[in-house]
């Protein structure tokens, strides 16, 4: 410490805040875990994981307005943790998906014991399964999500890769063991996380080899640094390509872009719904936060070199995730399917640059409410203790439930982009904005991927209201007090921001420009 | 000019309305009922107070009852309502055509067991986001209603219409329009982007309009398809039969009589002055398709079997009588296109009522299941007749008028399209004498006298809400001159655009309230 300051090291406290604030209620949540009685822990994990985030986007909100390094030596700041305007307002997203998110997995009403087990690796079916299944569900999912909210954080405000990649890992980690530990369908669950698991480990490695490249071409992990060199470096260009493609890779997997969405389907579905809901919502955030900072502040310079090859993949992404979504029978799988064709929208904003960033975080934050209000009605409807995600399954909903059925039709409309809903402004800001950039082109393939993608939003609407509902209907477990808020804060949000987006989208224009662009 | 916001009422009170009877219980389905018809009176009683004091003078104010309200600041979006000639007839016609679509309705789900309220509650959604459509005085704030609309249209396809088909017909019909209207979206977007961020309609059409071209050329087929898709036009018809098909009568009426027209008017509204250079280089083209349409839909008509399927193809061919005379550009016919809308909804609106009335009784619309059947339903065979008259432009009743000066404003300009669209006259009066002949005159189908309700004659109910369709088709078809008084500004302003002195339009005014 005493080197550290002679050295003339500042560190802005204050902005670390939102990040310090996350991993210590998640070491402590580990500690309730040992120190508190089972038949409290629930309630002692849950409020400790609200009061954190709460306290994290309180932090996130007293730091707006910041536009520097998190440390700095001698008043020159190093890249390693960035406090800027898309840094700070995709961390109060992530802190408001993450309160919401962790309301979901605290729903106990679904399912006696929520839906969770306590151990992911136990063999499924075996007896220590089956007898496992019967208890109460695991209480460490909590400090776990607090864990990749954290990680989560800090991959948004990294400023060179090497802090982005300590920040993937953690963001990563605690997601692969939370996809293994479902309840119900064990052995999808534990596939899925394996799948998840070893693709991510997989991409995880080629970032690193990436990082590498990087740092071959540009003697620098700094972002700034790395953009600088693709002005100035002597070095050939192909370690350049090779480590943005690289890069891109690793950061496109986990955004779930054609052609490395293979895994969302199948995660998405295995998973527990709530953390798919998690992982719909923050993670692709996330990815999409990372994604923005290094192309724009770290890329742009090379920007010639990776347009096209990255223009390829979003047409793939928006009509690929459009097309399959079509086909679907399951709701989560469709959900999936439509998440990679909206990461599709969004990789237009990382193309079109500085002029998207606001738009594109819009368009993030928007999404998010969206699609975790979506995977929570998906966990209230069920065939008695399991849920009912056969699309089948759902046939005539708004006749014996009209409530949850107008707000999946509102929902549904949403996603589809219908004014008067947040995916309108959301698509009508992130289009706009994209042909400022001239990528006329893009935002044609947006809207005809649009166009398809109405297809099997309005198929789920067809089901609930205009078919006879089955003799054996699934049931929606009313009320549910965590999930049953989860989806009102999600619908809420959803209309607020399609009828009143004036505010959001003020916030966005502020907070639109990356440090060291 | 006014203190009233008369035209943000239009507006609001319908969906008011709409989620006033959304609420009622579903046991109480006639309190829903009258509930619904006092809002739309009460929505009719604003219209009409709209009317009177709109000032029909040459030189007026192109829109009038203007308003305007900030709502979006960062995208030009504000809540701006404005009136002109054509909009008000097509206002008045909605407001007409709703209430008697309602009372149209009125029993007709007591077979099925469906929800009252709920229907009622769509209809006015319905007319809410149809009366903004023609009342938004900004391209966004349109765009918006324009795709909101299909919202409400699309469950009272499938789920109150009828037939085996009915849910195939909605979904195709939201596609096809979404389809439109997400091209419209990019056209819309890149106006935007070109011209400096407005979307306010009387700014864009007081600033010079941008430069011929490439450019204004795909904004204008952005724009046009998606009213093409809307009205529709040949060869972008496809959903309309099958739409027009399945929906229930009543529904039909307002899905061809009025919500069609916003197809048409928004190309008046929007194509003309925005694009005109462009509007001028596809005019030929479109011409074209619109003759197409008026034969080929003809045609069409002719050989269908199903009666509401049959009215569908004949609006089709109707349709393209008012393409013709909107990009004909000369003030006869584009007046006449405007009429024809107008009037096309009133024709059209009531045969599609009364296919409704023998459907329901019937609980067919299959020609074949028909035949004789004016011996037991004479006043319903009347009108029947009447309807499909008034539809294939008798003199004497309105549309005569407006079929008239289309065609005198086109032949003025290009004969042989005239000559061809003649043709589209006789051909309509052989499907509506044909079809009146297979389903009223000729031997008696014996399985009608299995059906009870076939020997029942039109209710005091379908008496009294035919009577103002049948009076306002004779009336204008007799006294024309106030639609057109109404209607012949804001053409004039309109092709003031195609004839190239658009400098000669009288001055905005109004009340702003930022």
């Amino acid at each position: 410490m005493n080197e550290a300051q002679q050295a003339g090291l500042q560190i802005d406290w204050a902005g670390l805040a939102p990040m310090i604030i996350v991993f210590v209620a998640a070491f402590l949540g580990l500690l309730v875990e040992a120190a508190v009685p089972k038949g409290r822990r629930l309630v002692v994990q849950v409020s400790l994981a609200v009061l954190a985030l709460a306290a994290a986007f309180a932090a996130v909100v007293l730091n707006a307005g910041k536009n520097s390094a998190a440390f700095e030596i001698e008043g020159v700041g190093i890249g390693s943790v960035v406090l800027d305007g898309p840094g700070l307002f995709l961390q109060g997203t992530l802190a408001m998906l993450a309160i919401i998110a962790v309301l979901l997995l605290a729903e106990r009403r679904t399912t006696r014991g929520g839906d969770f087990v306590a151990e992911a690796a136990v063999v499924a079916d075996s007896a220590a399964d089956k007898a496992q299944r019967r208890e109460d569900g695991a209480t460490e999912i909590f400090p776990l999500t607090l864990f990749a909210v954290g990680g989560m954080m800090m991959f948004v405000t990294a400023g060179d890769l090497l802090t982005m990649f300590v920040a993937l890992e953690m963001l990563s980690l605690p997601l692969y063991l939370l996809c293994g530990l479902a309840k119900r369908r064990r052995l999808i669950s534990q596939e899925a996380a394996l799948k998840y698991f070893l693709l991510g480990a997989f991409a995880s490695a080629f970032y690193v080899y990436g990082m590498a490249m990087l740092y071959g071409f540009a003697g620098t992990v700094d972002l700034a640094g790395i953009n600088q060199a693709g002005t100035d470096s002597g070095q050939p260009r192909m370690f350049l390509y090779i480590g943005v493609a690289m890069i891109a890779v690793a950061m496109l997997f986990k955004a779930a872009a054609v052609p490395f969405h293979m895994w969302t389907p199948d995660v998405y579905t295995g998973a527990p719904t709530p953390v798919t809901a998690l992982m719909a919502a923050c993670v692709k955030v996330a990815a999409f936060g990372g994604l923005l900072r290094v192309f724009n502040v770290g890329l742009a310079s090379s920007a010639w070199d990776w347009h096209l090859i990255l223009t390829v993949i979003a047409v793939a992404t928006m009509l690929g995730g459009a097309i399959f979504a079509v086909t679907q029978r399951n709701i989560k799988r469709l959900l999936a399917y439509s998440s990679i064709a909206n990461a599709g929208y969004l990789l237009i904003g990382v193309i079109a640059l500085g002029e998207a960033v606001g738009q594109t975080m819009f368009y993030l934050a928007a999404y998010g409410f969206t699609v975790i209000a979506a995977f929570a009605v998906v966990s209230l409807v069920r065939d008695g203790d399991e849920e009912a995600t056969h699309l089948a399954r759902w046939a005539g909903l708004g006749k014996k439930s009209p409530g949850t059925a107008v707000v999946v039709t509102v929902l549904m409309l949403a996603l589809a982009g219908l004014p008067f809903t947040s995916g309108f402004t959301a698509k009508f800001s992130l289009f706009t904005a994209a042909l400022q950039a001239d990528e006329l082109g893009l935002v044609i393939v947006g809207v005809i991927s649009s166009a398809i993608l109405a297809f099997p939003y309005l198929k789920v609407v067809v089901l609930l209201w205009l078919n006879e509902p089955a003799p054996d209907a699934p049931t929606v477990n009313l009320p549910s007090p965590m999930a049953g808020t989860v989806v009102a804060a999600g619908v809420a949000a959803t209309i607020i921001l399609g009828v009143a987006p004036g505010f959001l989208l003020d916030i966005v224009d502020q907070a639109s420009t990356f440090l060291n662009t | 000019m006014n203190e009233l916001p008369l035209l943000s009422a239009l507006v609001a009170v319908p969906l008011i309305g709409a989620v006033v009877v959304a609420s009622i219980r579903r046991e109480r389905a006639d309190v829903a009922r009258w509930t619904a018809l006092g809002f739309s009176g009460l929505v009719a009683v604003i219209a009409a107070l709209v009317a009177i004091g709109f000032d029909y003078a040459e030189g007026a104010p192109w829109l009038q009852f203007t308003e305007s309200y900030a709502w979006v600041e960062a995208w030009d979006l504000n809540l701006s309502w404005g009136v002109d000639g054509i909009a008000l007839l097509m206002v008045l016609l909605t407001v007409g055509l709703t209430p008697i679509a309602m009372l149209a309705a009125w029993r007709d789900l007591d077979a099925v067991k469906r929800s009252v309220p709920a229907f009622f509650a769509l209809i006015l959604a319905l007319e809410a986001a149809m009366l903004a459509t023609f009342l938004a005085s900004n391209v966004l704030l349109f765009y918006f209603f324009f795709e909101a609309m299909l919202v409400p249209m699309y469950f009272l396809i499938g789920s109150y219409g009828t037939g085996p088909k009915k849910q195939y017909a909605a979904v195709k019909f939201f596609l096809y329009s979404l389809l439109g209207g997400l091209f419209m979206l990019v056209a819309v977007i890149s106006l935007w982007v070109n011209n400096g961020g407005v979307f306010d309609w009387q700014t864009l059409v007081d600033t010079e309009p941008m430069a011929a071209g490439t450019l204004q050329n795909w904004l204008f087929l952005g724009f046009f398809i998606a009213f093409a898709i809307k009205a529709p036009f040949f060869p972008f018809h496809t959903w309309l039969p099958d739409a027009g098909g399945a929906a229930p009568a009543a529904v039909a009426a307002l899905l061809v009589g009025v919500m069609d027209k916003i197809g048409t008017f928004a190309i008046l509204r929007y194509c003309l002055p925005l694009f005109p250079d462009a509007t001028q280089t596809f005019a030929p083209w479109i011409i074209g398709m619109s003759v197409i349409g008026v034969v080929y839909a003809a045609f069409v008509a002719i050989g269908q079997t199903d009666l509401k399927r049959l009215v569908a193809y004949t609006s089709i061919a109707h349709f393209g009588f008012i393409g013709l005379g909107i990009f004909a550009f000369t003030q006869a016919s584009a007046t006449g296109a405007v009429l024809y809308m107008f009037n096309h909804g009133l024709a059209t609106g009531l045969l599609f009522i009364v296919v409704g009335f023998l459907a329901i009784r019937r609980g067919s619309a299959q020609i074949a299941d028909y035949g004789g059947a004016a011996k037991t339903l004479p006043v319903l065979a009347g009108i029947f007749l009447f309807a499909g008259l008034a539809s294939l432009s008798l003199p004497g009743t309105a549309p005569f008028i407006s079929e008239f000066l289309v065609l005198f404003g086109a032949f003025t300009g290009n004969e042989p399209v005239a000559v061809v669209a003649t043709l589209g006259i006789i051909l309509a009066a052989a499907y509506v004498i044909w079809m009146y002949q297979r389903t009223m005159q000729g031997d008696r189908n014996p399985a009608l006298d299995k059906v009870p309700a076939m020997k029942r004659d039109l209710t005091v109910r379908e008496k009294a809400l035919v009577a103002p369709l049948v009076i306002a088709i004779l009336g204008f078809g007799l006294f024309p001159q106030p639609l057109i008084d109404a209607v012949e500004p804001a053409v004039d302003n309109t092709l003031l655009f195609i004839s190239g002195s658009p400098e000669d339009l009288p001055a905005a005014e109004g009340v702003t309230n930022e």
